[in-house]
């Protein structure tokens, strides 16, 4: 969608910078100019409110790290919430904020699935986000090391302890990573120097992800590309006002976790200062990491639960590869699409399952039989399902599917009425809002 | 419903009434830019002193611990405070002076509290760049600050050398004949 | 379509269950208590937090640590002596006495001696013990946690802390308490291993190593509230979530301004997408 810029500078400043660093014409060109799909629906409105959340992610660390003493990490924080000016605000903006931004990064993500925005030529694109999903995981684990918690402390160790599974070098990668035989001051130092370096990484790679975007243009709920001016609109004012309205209402999402519950998403064990010597009763990750948790303990085995939650997200990396289908979105897809929603509902229940106690049951106080290691109806095994079905979506349906099935007629062009009704649309009327779904 | 062919074009159709919708416009950038501005405010403020540091802004010193003649000092918001039990030899030669020429013109009784001219509380940095004076040196019989050679007088006013200012006197007040607050 | 949503809004369920734990000993769920600081309009009541620190004071504090709060603290804006006449702390009447009555280890200025002198109001509230081993030793081996944010770090926060005061009762037959163990059935625990009865019956809750620390009338209330000991733990457990969080009142009144601006911001925002998209199919 690149095509050649219609910046035209005004002011004798605007030429003389234009002719140094054309910075003005690049942001017209993709921010005012750039031809967006006049049908994104709301959905395509998660990039511009992740990034939002990023930056708002970016500021409040920032000022968070002017306040907060690795040294007396606890209490340091607790001076953040009591002593500093507005310091309560601006910890529950970053802490809420995180899980924001993931609610966020989720619904881009399935968006993304749905519609098909990694199919060729979005491969770079979608590998890039990966690598953004990745960075996003690392830095919020180790942002949630630094309030040295017991949930903090316990978790890391946790985490850190999964590269001892690897054979021969885990050991000593693990004590590198510790910096020390045990999750100390010395882990800690690291975290927090990584947690302020990664953001600025994903910044980076948010830039070259735009940059990506804008090469190959944006998908849109057809899956077929833009063919003419009739199809696109001016990025300003169409998607800038559409992106605003989202933001707006997602800030209020935010506020209300932010002011009316604050805790809600974190774990009360949180407040109580890191005692090596005490394990919580049950430890927990953050509720994003939920379903990656769900797999790691759902694999009997040590190295390979770690392989396996590592491979849930090595699944998303092949997707562009992975999926056979000719046709882009799911809108034409009708079996593709259920099981897509299958999908999602297994992520969800592999999140239901992270927060559990393994041997739990899922009905209460139904016993049925011992399989292998567990009673069936119990948390373990129902993770086992959902992770069978996690991988077998990526692995055996999507590349299956895009071979066997019958999609529906895919549309001429974004703003061409409905090829599949026909009836009751005469050809030249009013682009009619493409069937939603 | 306006009416618009497949070929629809870019340009938004001017409505019948541009003053109502550039109103919506205005009003919505208005918005933002209060919400913007407001929610600024707290980023910078932060950086203010925080609660704990302004805490320990005000402190109280009994003053029995400082004999005539002598001076006391104590840290007071990261910075010396001289706490001085002036002689009456002491004020007589302050007040005496109040006329003299001198670069920041100042009487004496101006930088004591009334009926207490025997104690002088400063802060005590040269205002010429932040040394700490010695007690008693110079040519006035007050104070010398080593670093540059200003000299001081009994009532903390610079006499001689490159200080611009006269030593400063903080808020402070007398709880007590004995306690003061500073701060 | 419709599917979809439905999908969604199981999801979103579904994470939403997520959120307490099980544990294996299923102590009894929290007693509901309405507290005046709950819901969006919430604010501290000024008087039940004086009461309830004259319990900290007379009752917890022999044992247990507030080391996170200061004395100024108790004149902040929202806190349990704030008088409107004395916007800095530093000069609040109440809170000077306060302080005063209690002794903070210094140094001596002129002689380098460790010396006890009374506190200001920017000390921290001190702890009755100088060390952990002292606090274990003094508590049979139990360590009292420190308070300042007691009542955020127990699952069910002030209700969590009320019911336990509050839900002391003798052992069922068949129980086995051993010795400095108290049974509450409020309390995380599991205790199978100490139950002789029929193994579907493990009574709820767990061992305490705090006897039931409140009585009727332990306490004598300034402004005549009677002095029950359901009074006395509700007034304690919010003066707790006041040690904890302080600046509940401030959070939810700017919440309110906050939240009415951007539904505010939205409409406008909405109403500008549809003038911008007017003659624009999508």
């Amino acid at each position: 969608m690149s095509g050649h810029s219609t910046y035209e500078p005004k002011t004798g400043f605007e030429r003389w910078l234009d002719a140094r660093l054309p910075i003005v014409r690049l942001g017209y060109d993709s921010f005012v100019d750039y031809p967006t799909p006049r049908n994104l629906n709301y959905w395509y409105t998660f990039g511009g409110i992740l990034s939002l959340c990023l930056a708002s992610q970016l500021i409040t660390g920032i000022i968070l790290a002017m306040h907060y003493n690795v040294g007396d990490a606890f209490n340091s924080v607790e001076r953040i919430m009591r002593d500093v000016n507005h310091g309560w605000l601006i910890r529950y903006m970053h802490s809420n904020g995180a899980s924001m931004f993931f609610i966020a990064v989720y619904i881009h993500m399935f968006r993304g699935l749905y519609y098909g925005s990694y199919k060729a030529p979005r491969e770079v694109l979608w590998l890039l986000g990966c690598v953004i999903y990745l960075l996003m995981m690392a830095t919020a684990f180790m942002g949630y090391v630094l309030p040295w918690g017991q949930m903090s402390f316990h978790g890391a160790v946790v985490i850190t302890n999964l590269f001892g599974a690897l054979p021969i070098v885990g050991e000593s990668i693990t004590t590198w990573l510790w910096g020390g035989f045990a999750v100390d001051n010395a882990t800690l130092n690291r975290f927090f120097s990584l947690h302020y370096l990664l953001p600025f990484m994903i910044a980076g790679v948010v830039i070259l992800h735009i940059w990506a975007l804008h090469v190959v243009g944006q998908n849109n709920p057809t899956g077929v590309e833009p063919k003419s001016k009739a199809d696109t609109l001016p990025f300003t004012p169409y998607a800038t006002v559409k992106d605003g309205f989202a933001m707006s209402v997602f800030l209020i999402l935010f506020a209300f976790f932010v002011f009316y519950m604050p805790n809600a998403l974190g774990h009360a064990d949180n407040y109580i200062p890191a005692n090596p010597l005490v394990t919580p009763a049950h430890i927990v990750p953050e509720w994003y990491f939920l379903p990656f948790y769900a797999i790691l303990r759902a694999v009997p085995d040590k190295l390979m639960g770690v392989l396996a939650m590592f491979g849930a997200i090595g699944c998303l990396f092949a997707l562009p590869w992975l999926d056979t289908s000719k046709v882009r979105s799911m809108r034409y897809r009708p079996t593709a699409k259920m099981y897509f929603f299958i999908f999602v509902v297994a992520c969800c229940i592999l999140g239901l399952c992270g927060a559990k106690l393994p041997d739990d049951p899922v009905i209460p106080h139904v016993k049925t039989f011992l399989l292998i290691d567990a009673d069936l109806n119990s948390f373990v095994w129902l993770s086992r399902i959902a992770t069978l079905y996690y991988f077998g979506f990526f692995l055996v349906i999507l590349p299956i599917l895009g071979l066997k099935e019958t999609p529906l007629p895919v549309p001429e062009s974004i703003a061409s009425p409905a090829l599949s009704h026909p009836a009751g649309l005469p050809a030249h009327a009013t682009a009619a809002p493409e069937m939603k779904g | 419903m306006a009416d618009t062919a497949v070929g629809a074009t870019t340009e938004p159709e001017h409505g019948n009434d541009p003053s109502r919708r550039d109103f919506i416009y205005i009003a919505t950038i208005a918005a933002a830019a209060g919400g913007a501005a407001s929610l600024v405010w707290p980023f910078v403020d932060q950086m203010n002193p925080s609660a704990d540091t302004l805490a320990l802004a005000s402190t109280e010193f009994d003053l029995t611990k400082v004999a005539e003649g002598q001076q006391v000092t104590l840290k007071w918001r990261g910075k010396p405070l001289f706490v001085r039990n002036r002689t009456a030899g002491e004020i007589q030669k302050a007040v005496a002076d109040d006329g003299a020429a001198m670069t920041d013109p100042q009487k004496d009784a101006d930088r004591v509290k009334p009926g207490k001219a025997q104690w002088l509380v400063l802060i005590g940095s040269c205002t010429h760049l932040g040394c700490v004076p010695t007690f008693g040196g110079g040519d006035y019989g007050g104070w010398f600050c080593p670093c540059h050679g200003s000299h001081y007088d009994t009532s903390g006013r610079i006499r001689k050398g490159p200080a611009p200012l006269n030593l400063v006197v903080p808020e402070y007040e007398f709880l007590s004949d004995t306690t003061v607050k500073i701060g | 379509m419709m599917l979809r949503k439905l999908s969604i809004l199981a999801a979103v369920a579904g994470l939403m269950a997520a959120g307490p734990v099980l544990a294996a000993g299923h102590p009894l769920p929290p007693k509901n208590v309405e507290w005046s600081f709950e819901g969006p309009f919430g604010k501290f009541d000024q008087a039940q937090l004086q009461r309830g620190y004259k319990v900290y004071r007379e009752v917890c504090s022999a044992c247990h640590s507030m080391s996170l709060v200061s004395f100024r603290n108790l004149g902040d804006k929202g806190g349990p002596f704030y008088n409107a006449k004395y916007k800095n702390p530093n000069d609040n009447p109440w809170v000077k006495a306060i302080a005063k009555d209690y002794e903070v280890a210094d140094i001596d200025s002129e002689t380098g001696d460790a010396i006890k002198r009374p506190a200001t109001s920017a000390d921290r509230f001190t702890s009755p013990y100088p060390n952990e081993a002292a606090a274990r030793a003094g508590n049979g081996g139990a360590l009292p946690p420190d308070m300042s944010l007691l009542a955020k770090a127990r699952t069910g926060g002030p209700d969590y802390l009320y019911s336990l005061l509050t839900g002391y009762v003798a052992p069922p037959t068949g129980l086995k308490v051993g010795a400095g163990q108290h049974y509450n059935p409020y309390m995380a625990g599991d205790l199978t291993a100490s139950w002789s009865g029929p193994h579907d019956k493990v009574p709820p809750g767990g061992f305490i190593a705090m006897a039931a620390p409140l009585k009727k009338d332990l306490v004598s209330f300034d402004d005549g509230t009677p002095s029950t000991l359901d009074q006395q733990a509700k007034d304690v457990s919010a003066f707790l979530m006041w040690a904890a969080e302080p600046k509940l009142d401030e959070r939810k009144e700017t919440g309110f301004v906050v939240i009415l601006y951007l539904l505010l911001f939205s409409g406008l925002l909405y109403a500008s997408y549809r003038k911008v998209w007017k003659n624009e199919s999508h």
